[in-house]
């Protein structure tokens, strides 16, 4: 496997399209090997500048996509291109080229940094690694990216453990961008951090996108924060994409039965007890045996006898950029 | 406070036999191969002859202390080369998995049934006795502990999502193993490496016992011991300095471990309350 | 009629030999049948109240001061006995994370039928009856099939539920929830949510529901509080809160959180921030806890800790310069 450099189209930064990724577990000497499809068939792309949100509960493959981008996990079918490099997997080599192109922001900011780092070596290192060789440009650089996450030049020779979860996601930040990429994955930034300074990394990442140019994918749970800062969403549900398009047309129309009920399962503090219709019962099905015909049908207020026999349906334009995978749309 | 003592004592003995040993020819009083006079063969520990004469004369404090540089030269870079092969191997089964994972898996498992003492034995006869074959020995059999450690140790760091940015990054498995795996898992790997050691020197001393390892005339403790196996009555001071001497720097590399543990790797500490 | 009453809690954290104040001067009631959240970030103590409410502190935490009474007697000094006793059969509680919290060796449905032999004094084949019940009462579906499963083979919500089943099997007064839904999806939260208020509504239990997400437990409760390193700074109904905050943390809270439909609003603009971190227990602020970070701190915040007020539409804060 490897990466080809082709010139793509300069507009598109990334183009994701038919992506499957698929999972043996088990399959040792005794036991045979179960199948997760944990990404079926999604299509993608981002523009530069571009915030792209992705949203959907356990199992819904978001994460697994993220690391397909970002060459983690080998595919099994469908092509991704990022700022015109074609992945099928990369390489060792192709994996630095790919590293200046794409970053990725980790949820849990405890997890994220080596404890045996100083700051400055956690960013300085990948720009040794990269052929950075002056000394003076490195140490300019790591102090300009210490300053544009909100940190300082003294922080740089502390370690890890001497700094709170803001300060260390900042860090992580200063990370994923040391390198000047032109993608940045963000997996839930702001989840594992207190409530009272979630608003400080989001505004952060909201400026740094401005500054310095840069498209995100924005994984997150929080449709708050995702309708925040996304300029178009996606849902995802079962390794499928159920429903896409414009921020505003899926939080103010959302189509999907299931893009419905996320909505509608937000508390919402000014109508207590709110027994909406749009609301989603039942279980998230487990990705190893997802329902026959479409895999939204065991949960759905509005099934009809169509969904459960034939495959869900392709995702079907509804109007300006919003699609949406559903018969009853 | 219990914390402290362990290390300081530990320290304090191992310390004092690595001294002795580095100094011996200086604290020595006699070359403790060629000066043997048959005139004093056999005298209990006295004014001249710190801890007593063996049976051919030779003084048994200048052996000791020459036995010390043998002792600890093989107990150290033994345990050195053990720790070297076991984390090599433990650190990249566990990162890598796959095939290489189950391999080096079977051949610790393989390894662990047989005795370790038994297995350098077996080559210790192939290979005739020595310095080096002794290190070899011991270097090639007692690797599977820290093996066992360095791979279980690599499989819980793998999934920081640390070291998933240093791919993500571009960083190379090697440079991720050698940078971001093991600056990370030293702790355990200390302790291990040190409380091995008592292992080794203590290996070293059954198997120079058994004839197998350092051959008489050179002065190492255990064969110093296997000498002065059938006058334990008669001759006590012949075996009992050679046998302290073991023992008090097993004992100091023993409790310098558990020190080293209560510092470097808190986890596994016993609870206190 | 009010079934609990804390008043003045204190609880002190000892670390080595000194002692620090983890959680100060609390007060709070909670009428039969009511549901009442405590509302608050890592380290505010929210999790420690409950725990010392359920008489489940442990060292280095002990209660330091204060009193906490259930139905007007005095709880807070009872032997483990006497509390194993209230446990289940008036107090309950459940936790966020079920995996940990319940057996993992006995099936779940036996885990739910030891209440009933613990504290009704049922025999066997009657509290596994009364298992499977308590089972379909919590909408977990083949109940019958479900109470032989071990915890490992169930989902998260499923857990949950079980969970809720097992703290509610002996129709306790009251039920008190740290955190129950923080680990499961939204979808799942939002159910488990509902089925709780229906069926303490149903049996008359009182909540109290512990939480970081000031939305969850203003939707879900009456009246809430909000603790802010280790104090109760604001206690308010759950509208009052959201509409006219009163202290600059809880209005610094409502500000900063993106919440749906405000983007097409006011449009995309820079969220309001708290700036400063949250303190740790070692190194409470003098004065106001939260001075540091508040926009209207001025000398007397900084030195001088700020008494009760009470408010107009009922509720209280603690602010030199509330409103």
């Amino acid at each position: 496997m490897s990466v080809a450099i082709t010139m793509g189209d300069s507009a598109a930064l990334l183009e994701v399209e038919n992506l499957s990724v698929q999972f043996s577990v088990g399959g040792r000497l005794f036991a045979g090997a179960r199948t997760l499809r944990a990404v079926n068939g999604v299509n993608l792309s981002l523009r530069a500048g571009e915030c792209l949100g992705l949203v959907g509960e356990s199992g819904c493959g978001k994460s697994t996509v993220a690391l397909a981008i970002l060459g983690l996990v080998p595919t099994t079918g469908g092509a991704i291109t990022v700022d015109g490099m074609t992945i099928d997997a990369a390489g060792s080599i192709n994996r630095r080229r790919l590293a200046r192109s794409v970053q990725m922001v980790f949820q849990d900011p405890y997890a994220s940094l080596n404890p045996r780092q100083t700051v400055r070596r956690t960013l300085a290192d990948p720009l040794r690694l990269h052929g950075v060789a002056n000394r003076g440009e490195i140490e300019d650089r790591v102090i300009d990216m210490l300053k544009r996450v909100g940190l300082t030049a003294g922080h740089a020779d502390r370690y890890p453990h001497e700094f709170s979860g803001g300060q260390r996601q900042r860090i992580g930040i200063a990370r994923a961008l040391i390198l000047r990429p032109k993608l940045v994955i963000c997996d839930e930034p702001v989840s594992a951090l207190d409530v009272s300074i979630r608003a400080q990394i989001i505004n952060l990442l909201l400026e740094l996108k401005e500054s310095l140019g840069l498209s995100y994918i924005m994984i997150s749970h929080d449709l708050g924060v995702v309708e925040h800062m996304s300029d178009r969403v996606a849902v995802m549900y079962l390794g499928k994409i159920v429903e896409t398009g414009h921020w505003r047309a899926i939080f103010e129309r959302p189509s999907h039965p299931y893009t419905r009920g996320l909505i509608a399962a937000i508390p919402d503090p000014f109508a207590p007890a709110s027994a909406s219709a749009d609301k989603v019962r039942g279980e998230i099905p487990s990705p190893f045996a997802p329902p026959c015909g479409c895999a939204f049908h065991p949960r759905c207020p509005i099934v009809i006898d169509k969904c459960r026999a034939a495959p869900g349906p392709e995702l079907a334009r509804l109007d300006d950029a919003h699609e949406v995978s559903c018969w009853r749309a | 406070m219990k914390l402290g003592a362990n290390l300081i004592i530990g320290g304090a003995l191992f310390l004092l036999a690595i001294v002795v040993g580095i100094l011996a020819p200086w604290i020595a009083h006699t070359d403790p191969v060629m000066d043997a006079n048959l005139m004093f063969a056999e005298e209990p520990p006295g004014r001249e002859f710190w801890f007593g004469t063996d049976a051919q004369g030779r003084d048994i404090y200048s052996r000791v202390v020459h036995g010390a540089r043998i002792s600890l030269t093989v107990g150290v870079f033994a345990q050195l080369i053990n720790t070297i092969i076991g984390t090599a191997l433990g650190l990249s089964a566990g990162y890598w998995g796959g095939w290489w994972d189950d391999f080096v898996t079977g051949l610790t498992n393989l390894l662990l049934a047989i005795p370790s003492l038994i297995f350098a034995l077996a080559i210790m006869a192939i290979l005739g006795p020595g310095l080096t074959s002794l290190l070899i020995a011991l270097g090639l059999t007692n690797w599977s502990f820290t093996c066992r450690l360095a791979r279980a140790s690599a499989l819980s760091l793998k999934s920081q999502s640390y070291v998933q940015a240093s791919k993500v990054l571009g960083y190379s498995h090697f440079r991720i193993m050698l940078t971001q795996l093991l600056p990370n898992m030293l702790g355990p790997l200390i302790v291990i490496g040190t409380l091995g050691m008592g292992g080794t020197i203590l290996a070293e001393a059954a198997l120079s016992f058994l004839g197998l390892g350092i051959r008489p005339p050179y002065p190492s403790w255990g064969s110093m011991l296997s000498e002065a196996r059938d006058q334990i009555t008669t001759a006590p001071w012949l075996s009992v300095f050679p046998g302290m001497a073991i023992f008090l720097t097993v004992l100091g590399l023993n409790l310098l471990g558990d020190g080293l543990r209560d510092i470097l790797d808190p986890q596994s500490r016993s609870r206190r309350l | 009629m009010t079934l609990l009453a804390v008043e003045n809690l204190r609880i002190d954290l000892a670390s080595g030999d000194k002692r620090h104040v983890a959680v100060d001067e609390v007060s709070f009631e909670i009428a039969r049948g009511e549901t009442f959240g405590l509302v608050g970030e890592s380290g505010c103590g929210k999790s420690i109240t409950a725990l010392a409410i359920m008489g489940l502190l442990q060292r280095p935490l002990m209660i330091g001061g204060g009193a906490i009474r259930l139905d007007g007697r005095a709880i807070q000094d009872l032997d483990q006995d006497e509390l194993q006793r209230l446990r289940g059969k008036r107090l309950a509680m459940i936790f966020q994370e079920p995996m940990t919290a319940l057996n993992p060796l006995l099936p779940v449905g036996r885990q739910i039928a030891e209440m009933f032999i613990l504290h009704e004094g049922a025999s066997w084949r009657e509290a596994e009856r009364r298992a499977i019940e308590v089972l379909a009462r919590v909408r977990v579906p083949a109940p019958e099939l479900r109470a032989r499963d071990f915890p490992h083979q169930l989902s998260g919500g499923m857990r949950q539920r079980v969970m809720i089943a097992i703290a509610l099997a002996c129709s306790p007064d009251l039920l008190i929830a740290d955190e129950p839904t923080t680990a499961l999806d939204v979808t799942v939260q939002s159910e488990i949510i509902d089925l709780m208020r229906e069926l303490c509504a149903a049996n008359g239990t009182a909540i109290l529901m512990i939480s970081h997400d000031l939305g969850l437990v203003a939707s879900m409760c009456r009246a809430v509080g909000v603790m802010y390193a280790g104090r109760l700074v604001e206690v308010r109904s759950s509208a009052d809160v959201f509409k006219a905050p009163a202290h600059p943390y809880t209005r610094g809270l409502v500000a900063s959180l993106p919440r749906l439909g405000s983007r097409a609003a006011v449009g995309q603009r820079r969220l309001q921030e708290i700036s400063g971190v949250v303190p740790s227990i070692a190194g409470f602020p003098p004065g106001c806890r939260f001075n540091p970070r508040c926009e209207r701190a001025t000398d007397v915040c900084r030195t001088d800790e700020p008494a009760i007020t009470s408010l107009a539409g009922g509720g209280f804060v603690r602010c030199h310069h509330h409103g």
